[in-house]
């Protein structure tokens, strides 16, 4: 035990003198929080929208009004003729365009139908979409307001989101970063530092010193695990105190599952630094084996239910996928363990495989 | 101390394959306590790999090997307690000082805080380091840095200390004053087993085995392996066995 602390006390020596991985280590999960939660937003606000009203009755104006007050919207230009969509379009100027047939109130009256035609700018689809739908939301409403009195029935759909009431982006980026960046730090950060030795021949050193390899791969990990859960609280706590994401469960669990991953990371991190001699190695393994498909493959921002089946069978044996449904059920539904003990377990399963994957490589080595 | 009669490592056919590489073709020697037992050879020659399974780093494919009295196989926790190993490639910790390096290797292996301390201390006065103490090792003299990793290797007093190329890359005043720092060890009973690629610093032996294609070739004094092979230096003495087969 005694020689297991020396070597664990040098294992800090090595962190805190390298000041730059230290900012990169802290500095990351706040930087990546901030821009994930302020620059990849789902949420619209203030697009451009161009009019081309040629009836200019009270209908279109009602319209129009609502729209324009809706707090999604601004109006950018009155459009003279159809010919000038297209134009507006192209240069960018608008991401929406509203179009009403002549004499719509006329129209309305006498026939009972008018026309209006929403046009979205589909180059980008997420976004043309979702204009589509508040804007066509909007119409729908103002037509249940003015036509409440003359229909004997109606049905008001009343929609509610739960968990995330204002649908906002950053409830699904802060479970989705603290898989990506525990991953980060604990894979790439412990593989880094064990190929260090080997390439540095201390490797050597250590294995002919009474240390067992034991003792010398839990002592070059263990700093980590706690530099990973300091980091996982940062987040936790930007999360809440910046952007509101709320932690609804028990925050001991949350802690909990997130110790098991972060353990898990860690085993993948050493089976990486037995695979692999070289630093450069390990850091390019560890990006391109780890990072990619926690970002693509975890449901951290695509959907797995939407992805081709072969891609779906991926999905499933990434990790990173349980971890977020466990955070993001204890998180934003306030779920216990009796709802993600599956998840639990399938974490907990991974672990022990990638431990022992790499104690048999070790042992390869050693022989 | 003189070379005693007992021996200290004893090595029976032992033999070491990659695959289909033979790299230790029925190695048998042994090493008596005290002595300074210089092990030669180009190379490729099966040196390194013979080094490593002594110390334990690799396990050898057949053989029957003993180390400071002890079984390679049943007991190598014993014999790494009891052995002390410096690498030719470097290896103290650059980023830790003088003092966190001898600090970090001591609590390796298990020594106490004081005496720690008061190795540490002694260890420093002889190298002339004290002033040095708290100098990260990255900016020291690579001379000061060999010396210091031969130092540290030894803070456990090892029985038998194995120095892999320890001279590599030093100037020869350098490596005069490392020799020095072997012979100490010798007189104080420790047996050095040393592996170089200096013919000059073969002479500097007890004993010297040469070893070519995975076999020892010649094993004996600097004196009786020059007065063997008719030749004046032990470059003269190798260049023969290397050709010669």
């Amino acid at each position: 035990m005694k020689r297991f602390r020396a070597f664990v006390v040098k294992e800090f020596y090595h962190i805190f003198r390298d000041y730059r991985t230290l900012l990169i280590l802290f500095g990351m999960p706040a930087v990546q929080l901030m821009l994930f939660g302020y620059v990849i937003t789902n949420e619209i606000k203030d697009a451009r929208i161009a009019i081309y009203d040629p009836s200019k009755d009270i209908v279109t104006r009602m319209i129009s009004d609502k729209i324009l007050s809706s707090g999604y919207f601004i109006l950018e230009r009155n459009l003279n003729n159809i010919a000038e969509i297209e134009s507006a379009f192209r240069y960018g100027e608008v991401s929406l365009a509203i179009v009403f047939e002549p004499e719509f109130a006329k129209k309305m009256e006498k026939n009972g139908t008018a026309h209006l035609q929403i046009i979205g700018d589909a180059s980008d689809p997420n976004t043309a979409n979702i204009l589509v739908n508040y804007a066509s939301g909007i119409i729908s409403n103002y037509l249940i307001s003015i036509n409440s009195e003359k229909v004997p029935y109606q049905i008001i759909p009343q929609a509610r989101m739960m968990y995330n009431g204002e649908l906002k982006g950053v409830y699904m980026f802060v479970p989705g970063l603290m898989a990506m960046l525990l991953m980060l730090i604990s894979a790439l950060m412990t593989s880094l530092a064990i190929t260090r030795e080997k390439e540095l021949g201390t490797m050597e050193l250590l294995l002919v010193s009474p240390l067992r390899p034991v003792q010398i791969i839990i002592g070059k990990v263990f700093p980590y695990v706690f530099l990973a859960f300091i980091d996982a609280i940062i987040i936790l706590v930007l999360g809440n105190t910046v952007f509101h994401v709320p932690v609804l469960g028990s925050i001991t669990l949350l802690l909990a599952e997130s110790f098991l991953y972060i353990c898990m990371a860690l085993s993948l991190g050493i089976l990486i630094s037995t695979l692999t001699s070289s630093q450069q190695i390990a850091m390019m393994v560890s990006l391109v084996a780890l990072m990619l498909p926690t970002i693509l493959l975890s449901g951290f921002i695509f959907p797995v239910e939407n992805m081709p089946w072969i891609l779906q069978v991926f999905c499933y044996v990434m990790p990173p996928k349980y971890f977020i449904t466990i955070i993001k059920s204890i998180m934003l539904q306030g779920n216990g363990l009796a709802c993600v003990w599956q998840e639990t377990l399938i974490l907990l399963g991974f672990t022990l495989f990638f431990l022992m994957l790499s104690v048999k490589k070790f042992n390869i080595r050693l022989a | 101390m003189a070379v005693s009669s007992e021996n200290i490592i004893i090595v029976k056919d032992l033999v070491k394959k990659f695959g289909s590489f033979v790299a230790n073709d029925h190695l048998t020697f042994e090493v008596r306590k005290g002595e300074i037992f210089g092990f030669l050879g180009a190379n490729g020659a099966g040196k390194t790999t013979a080094i490593k399974i002594l110390c334990g780093l690799w396990y050898p494919t057949s053989g029957e090997l003993n180390v400071a009295g002890y079984n390679i196989y049943t007991q190598r926790e014993k014999v790494k307690q009891n052995i002390g190993y410096m690498s030719q490639k470097f290896s103290l910790y650059d980023d830790l000082t003088v003092f966190e390096n001898i600090r970090f290797y001591g609590g390796i292996y298990g020594l106490r805080k004081k005496e720690i301390s008061e190795r540490s201390k002694s260890l420093m006065e002889r190298l002339d380091l004290s002033a040095a103490r708290d100098k990260l090792i990255r900016d020291i003299p690579l001379g000061w840095k060999q010396k210091l990793a031969f130092s540290v290797a030894m803070l456990h007093n090892p029985k038998i200390v194995f120095l892999d190329e320890p001279t590599g890359g030093v100037d020869p005043i350098t490596r005069r004053q490392f020799w020095n720092l072997i012979y100490e060890a010798a007189h104080g009973g420790t047996t050095v087993f040393v592996t170089t690629h200096y013919m000059d610093e073969s002479e500097y032996c007890d004993r010297v085995s040469i070893m070519v294609d995975g076999r020892i070739a010649a094993l004996d004094t600097p004196e009786k392996l020059k007065f063997q092979f008719n030749a004046s230096t032990m470059d003269d003495v190798f260049i023969q066995l290397a050709r010669g087969k």
